[in-house]
């Protein structure tokens, strides 16, 4: 039987200026029926245009070859953009991430259903209820008939993502292109959209899924290809490929991810401070496959005696009248000096406010915060100022953390005007923070958007570790980044803090990573507090439902 | 043209030339507006013949070689004529939307950085004043005060003051907002170095990219209020002014009309290809 | 990322208007009651101006009123009764609240005449010239940016033809069509308003530099949905160019389109002013520009608080149109 998709040795390029500007080359993929196949890789790999020259949507300017492209039988290197279009939703379906963005937000529901079911032209156009009522039902979205009529930004995330699966699988296609299909979900809305998916694969139905994320991967994919800089550096079954990488870039991978057993160990391959000022991280070629040894972290010294941070029965209500709502719900917490301490939840948890809070950008209806037993949200900003060096900030989002007209020197040199520290001896601080965070001297000039996202972030610790604070917030600092990065950005951070013996209030949805790299957690759902406790304790023996909940959620390798 | 300050001088040439190969109606534009700015600052230097004194000996001549854009009812050369009209209408222009950008600025800036009551009553204020579009609160203006040169430039630059005050009330509140200004305040910086560090000059970014656009909108607003006589009155050869004329001898001497009605087409697009690139510069260089 | 950054990026933007209540999210009616009440704010406001504007203007409000007129005590009485200027001030203006919102502007001393009337009976040819531009702006604008969104030849070549009629005054064009259409090719009438084909030149040198605004603001609002996610979605769906603009790209780029419903009003309305004279036509045009050199201030207001009440109402009815476009902003529930 013909296999439903086969390539042999295709590269796709945006030729501009005369450059070929390949982003994929070599590639051969073949997709029988009934497989279920992933392409994993980092931002960059060129995975997801792989994903849609298999529906000819690579967009315009693109250039495409290859020796073999057969979909189903059919030569597709040939096919114009009519060949294309019944080819679209018919053979094969296409589901984005992020079905917000992903659906069309000023159509309703049904209106989209019947696009996606109708042959695609503007004027022979009906209305489909009964099938989209059927559709809706078959990816779990209960009562479908009222869902149909509300519009996209109506639906819960999970019901939205749902419903943009249907839109796919509408006219029945033989092949579903999932890419990043959970990605900007909350976890446990992450489970639910792979089970439906996993569903769909018991039931026989083809699947092509793009991920950065290997543990998805491992959960829905027969056959693994781990793509990297537009080329497969690997392929194989899903469990062999996981459990016995050949190429060192699966295992760099593989051992990027935080998790319960990377605890206390890096993350990142040895010696890659070296390679760090070079604009990829290269892994020598010559590393032998079965070498999987971690190195240890510096370990932290802790204080139990000495709280730098307390957090003593915060309230905060934003809105006001019915509309209002208690985002922050008697919260209180202490942090040990030199301690770890997590904040995971979902989205709307509260953690972000308790976090602004903390840092007294934001006054606590009721509650206080202390810091060093002294008071700290009581103050008035005036009062605060002076003391305003011992607590810094580490942003989600590093870019928007710099003022754009800034150099780095004037970036990092900045959180020093608390402590007054200026000129020469400013500049050698920052030096010495930079030189912490490898990265030379050459950075000082550099304006923000001239840096990658993991030079942008190793720049944010920087800054916040310039004025030698005692305690350090750090908002979802690496949920941006790629998981090669993450990796190198979290060893940074536990290093430092080893180093400095700051404590660390940590905020994550990630609780791989809060496992990684804290000593305790507090699980908030709703504005409360549903759980505290070691980190290992709590993770390994969760009391309070949600946080099994939450723990059960976590696609773990298989 | 290069407005970053981390181009030095000479990259900063190179930088030029090579945009003058690569964007040529950039070049044409800004080549048109020296030649607009010698006709605004020395307009004896372009042109042989007085703008004002008649020749009724002369008049109505067609375009030709002693009179490259023929001659007018009165027998003036309409060259001349156009080339004395960019001191008055570009100064007209200028002069309206300086004031519109100095004291929009200003209103924008207190509203958003002091919110609540004072801003309320900004925005409502602006709220009003836009309900009357542009050309007509500038009538009513005018028939307060009569027509004439300065009369039009105030009653112009009030009727702009809005659109800048809006535009830079919303910067304030998207700059107050920002990641960098929340880390800024971590950092223990007070009220007012954090306004003078971080917000002030990126509320402030956009408005000269703003008065070069509004310059366009303004030279034709003038041109029309002295089209219907509100402006300098003859015989300034002020373009606006020169198209009255010219329309009632349209029929018999095309070119009295049409020559005034080109300078001020081809300066606006100048002008808005100018406003344009830089705008689409800053926004390339602020999303990096 | 987390989804809660995600969705505060994808904030829409706002019209002035509805700025004021896009954080109560209530019920759509009441969202259209809040706009109806901002917009009898302002009206009031600018009526509250106009008064206000008479009353701080250096020279006394007799002289202001009369004009160019000669002063007699017979008008200055009259005056004085129709203002009630010997009463105390805030009755003053309490009277003149009165009269405008009853449709009595008072009384031209010049054109002895009242101003209601004077206006009402030269309003139909400006709102007959406004309704054609506008009506060429619309189709203009949406033609040239459906047929060449995303399209790199054509869509140069019509940005550049909106440039050149963006920058060229509307009356200028209106010079350059008559001379063309009227004078040589003898196409069209060259003045008044008797014909249709009197209607044509006008229309179009007061609608294309606006057509070719919106339809760049279109455009670009096309473009930007065109970029998307949902519209690779659209396309993995088999739909065809045209219905991607048409059923999904059009809607979107009315949004930034519609917000500039209000001004585009407004510029109608003072562009047919100068049309008017171009061209000849009857109609405020005309009786605005005498009631402006001649200084006769009840016209000019009149006139003005006129125009503010019909961008009022436009743009109340766009900022409820804006509603019924984008379901996000309408309540939750």
């Amino acid at each position: 039987m013909t296999p439903l998709i086969h390539i042999r040795n295709l590269a796709i390029g945006f030729p501009k200026a005369g450059e070929p500007n390949t982003v994929v080359r070599g590639l051969d993929l073949t997709i029988h029926r009934g497989e279920s196949v992933a392409l994993v890789g980092e931002s960059g790999s060129g995975k997801s245009v792989t994903a849609r020259s298999l529906v000819g949507l690579t967009g315009t300017g693109a250039k495409l070859t290859a020796d073999v492209f057969d979909i189903d039988g059919e030569n597709a290197l040939d096919f114009h953009e009519r060949s294309w279009r019944q080819l679209r939703g018919n053979k094969i379906g296409f589901v984005l991430q992020d079905a917000l963005v992903s659906l069309d937000p000023l159509r309703r529901i049904s209106q989209q259903l019947s696009d996606a079911l109708g042959d695609g032209s503007f004027f022979r156009r009906q209305d489909r209820h009964g099938e989209s009522l059927t559709l809706l039902n078959s990816v779990g979205i209960p009562d479908p008939a009222r869902r149909l009529t509300q519009y996209p930004h109506q639906l819960s995330g999970g019901l939205r993502q749902r419903a943009l699966i249907a839109t796919a699988i509408a006219r029945g296609p033989a092949l579903v292109i999932a890419d990043e299909p959970t990605t900007a979900l909350d976890a446990t809305v992450q489970k639910q959209i792979l089970d439906l998916l996993a569903e769909r694969r018991r039931a026989g139905n083809t699947l092509l899924l793009i991920s950065h994320d290997l543990a998805i991967v491992s959960r829905l994919a027969d056959r693994v290809l781990v793509m990297r800089n537009g080329q497969v550096v690997e392929q194989g079954p899903t469990a062999e490929i996981l459990s016995a990488p050949s190429h060192p870039y699966t295992r760099q991978l593989l051992d990027a991810i935080p998790s319960a057993s990377s605890r206390g160990y890096r993350l990142s391959p040895a010696g890659h401070e070296a390679r760090i000022t070079a604009a990829t991280t290269q892994v020598p070629a010559t590393a032998k496959s079965a070498e999987r040894r971690r190195l240890l972290l510096p370990p932290k010294s802790i204080d139990p005696q000495r709280k730098v941070l307390t957090v003593d029965h915060l309230f905060k209500r934003y809105g006001s009248g019915a509309a209002s709502s208690l985002v922050v719900n008697d919260v209180s917490f202490k942090l040990a000096a030199g301690e770890s301490l997590g904040i995971v939840g979902e989205s709307g948890s509260g953690k972000t406010t308790v976090a602004r809070i903390v840092l007294g950008l934001v006054a606590p209806d009721a509650g206080r915060v202390l810091i060093d037993g002294r008071p700290w949200s009581q103050l008035t900003e005036a009062q605060r100022r002076t003391h305003r060096a011992g607590i810094q900030l580490i942003a989600q989002d590093a870019l928007s953390s710099f003022d754009p007209r800034y150099t780095v020197e004037r970036i990092v040199g900045e959180s020093l005007d608390s402590v007054a520290i200026f000129g020469a001896e400013r500049k050698r601080r920052v030096l010495e923070v930079l030189d912490a965070v490898r990265l030379g001297p050459a950075f000082l000039t550099r304006h923000p958007r001239e840096l990658s996202g993991g030079q942008r972030q190793r720049i944010a610790i920087a800054r916040a570790f310039a004025p030698r604070p005692k305690l350090l917030v750090a908002d979802e600092p690496v949920s941006a980044l790629d998981v090669s990065i993450q990796a190198q950005v979290l060893d940074l951070l536990a290093e430092l803090q080893a180093a400095s013996g700051t404590s660390l209030l940590f905020i994550s949805h990630d609780l791989g990573v809060v496992h990684h790299l804290t000593d305790r957690v507090v699980v908030m759902k709703e504005g409360r507090i549903v759980e505290t406790g070691n980190v290992s304790a709590v993770f390994a023996a969760p009391r309070h439902s949600y946080t099994q909940a939450l723990l059960e959620a976590i696609p773990t390798l298989a | 043209m290069s407005v970053s300050p981390t181009v030095s001088r000479a990259s900063g040439i190179r930088h030029l030339l090579l945009m003058a190969f690569r964007r040529p109606g950039l070049l044409a534009a800004v080549a048109f507006l020296l030649a607009v700015a010698i006709g605004t600052a020395w307009p004896q230097f372009l042109s042989a013949y007085d703008p004002i004194a008649a020749d009724p000996l002369q008049a109505q001549l067609p375009p030709g070689a002693a009179h490259w854009f023929g001659t007018d009812q009165l027998g003036r050369d309409v060259f001349s004529r156009v080339v004395h009209g960019a001191r008055y209408s570009i100064l007209i222009g200028v002069s309206a939307v300086v004031i519109a950008a100095v004291v929009g600025s200003i209103l924008g800036l207190f509203a958003g950085l002091a919110r609540g009551v004072i801003d309320e009553a900004i925005t409502r204020f602006l709220d009003v004043v836009s309900a009357f579009p542009d050309l007509l609160l500038a009538l009513v203006l005018i028939s307060f005060t009569g027509p004439g040169t300065v009369n039009l430039i105030f009653a112009l630059g009030v009727a702009s003051i809005p659109r800048f005050a809006r535009v830079v009330r919303a910067q304030t509140f998207v700059i107050a907002e920002s990641g960098y200004v929340e880390q800024a305040k971590t950092f223990g910086l007070t009220k007012a170095v954090l306004v003078l560090r971080h917000i002030l000059p990126h509320a402030m970014a956009q408005v000269p990219i703003l008065a070069t656009i509004g310059l366009g909108t303004a030279i034709i607003g003038a041109a029309g209020l002295s089209f219907l006589g509100m402006g300098p009155q003859p015989p300034i050869p002020e373009w606006g002014a020169m198209l009255a004329e010219g329309r009632n001898y349209l029929r018999v001497a095309w070119w009295i009309g049409v020559w005034p009605g080109v300078a001020i087409t081809l300066t606006v697009i100048s002008v808005s290809v100018l406003g344009r690139h830089w705008q689409a510069s800053f926004e390339g260089r602020r999303q990096g | 990322m987390d989804v809660e950054n995600v969705t505060a990026l994808r904030q829409v933007p706002v019209s002035p208007a509805s700025r004021h209540f896009s954080l109560m999210r209530a019920t759509l009616l009441s969202q259209v009651l809040g706009r109806v009440g901002s917009g009898i704010l302002v009206l009031w406001a600018a009526i509250t101006l106009s008064f206000i504007s008479l009353h701080v203007a250096p020279g006394d409000i007799v002289s202001l009123l009369i004009g160019e007129q000669l002063r007699t005590p017979v008008i200055e009485a009259a005056i004085r009764a129709e203002w009630g200027l010997d009463e105390p001030l805030f009755s003053q203006y309490l009277s003149y609240l009165w009269r405008v919102l009853h449709g009595d502007f008072g009384r031209s001393y010049i054109l002895q005449t009242d101003v209601a009337t004077l206006i009402l009976s030269q309003i139909l040819p400006t709102l007959k010239l406004t309704a054609a531009a506008l009506v060429v702006a619309v189709v203009f604008a949406v033609i040239s940016a459906v047929a060449t969104a995303g399209l790199r030849w054509p869509r140069r070549i019509a940005g550049a033809m909106e440039l050149v009629l963006v920058s060229t005054p509307s009356f200028w064009l209106g010079i350059v069509l008559l001379f063309i259409f009227s004078f040589t090719l003898k196409l069209f009438p060259v003045a008044g308003d008797r014909t249709f084909s009197a209607l044509v030149l006008p229309a179009l040198s007061l609608g294309l530099s606006l057509g070719a605004v919106i339809g760049q603001v279109l455009r670009e609002g096309l473009e930007r949905a065109l970029e998307e996610p949902f519209a690779l979605t659209v396309r993995s769906w088999g739909a065809n160019g045209l219905t991607l603009r048409l059923r999904h790209g059009l809607r979107h780029a009315a949004l930034p389109a519609v917000t500039l419903t209000g001004w585009l009003i407004g510029n109608l309305l003072s562009g047919a002013v100068i049309t008017e004279q171009v061209f000849g036509r009857p109609g405020l045009g005309k009786i605005t520009v005498d009631a402006v050199l001649g200084k006769d201030l009840p016209v000019v207001l009149a006139v003005a608080i006129l125009s503010a009440f019909i961008y009022v109402v436009l743009s109340t009815l766009v900022d409820i149109l804006y509603l019924l476009i984008d379901p996000r902003l309408r309540a939750r529930t």
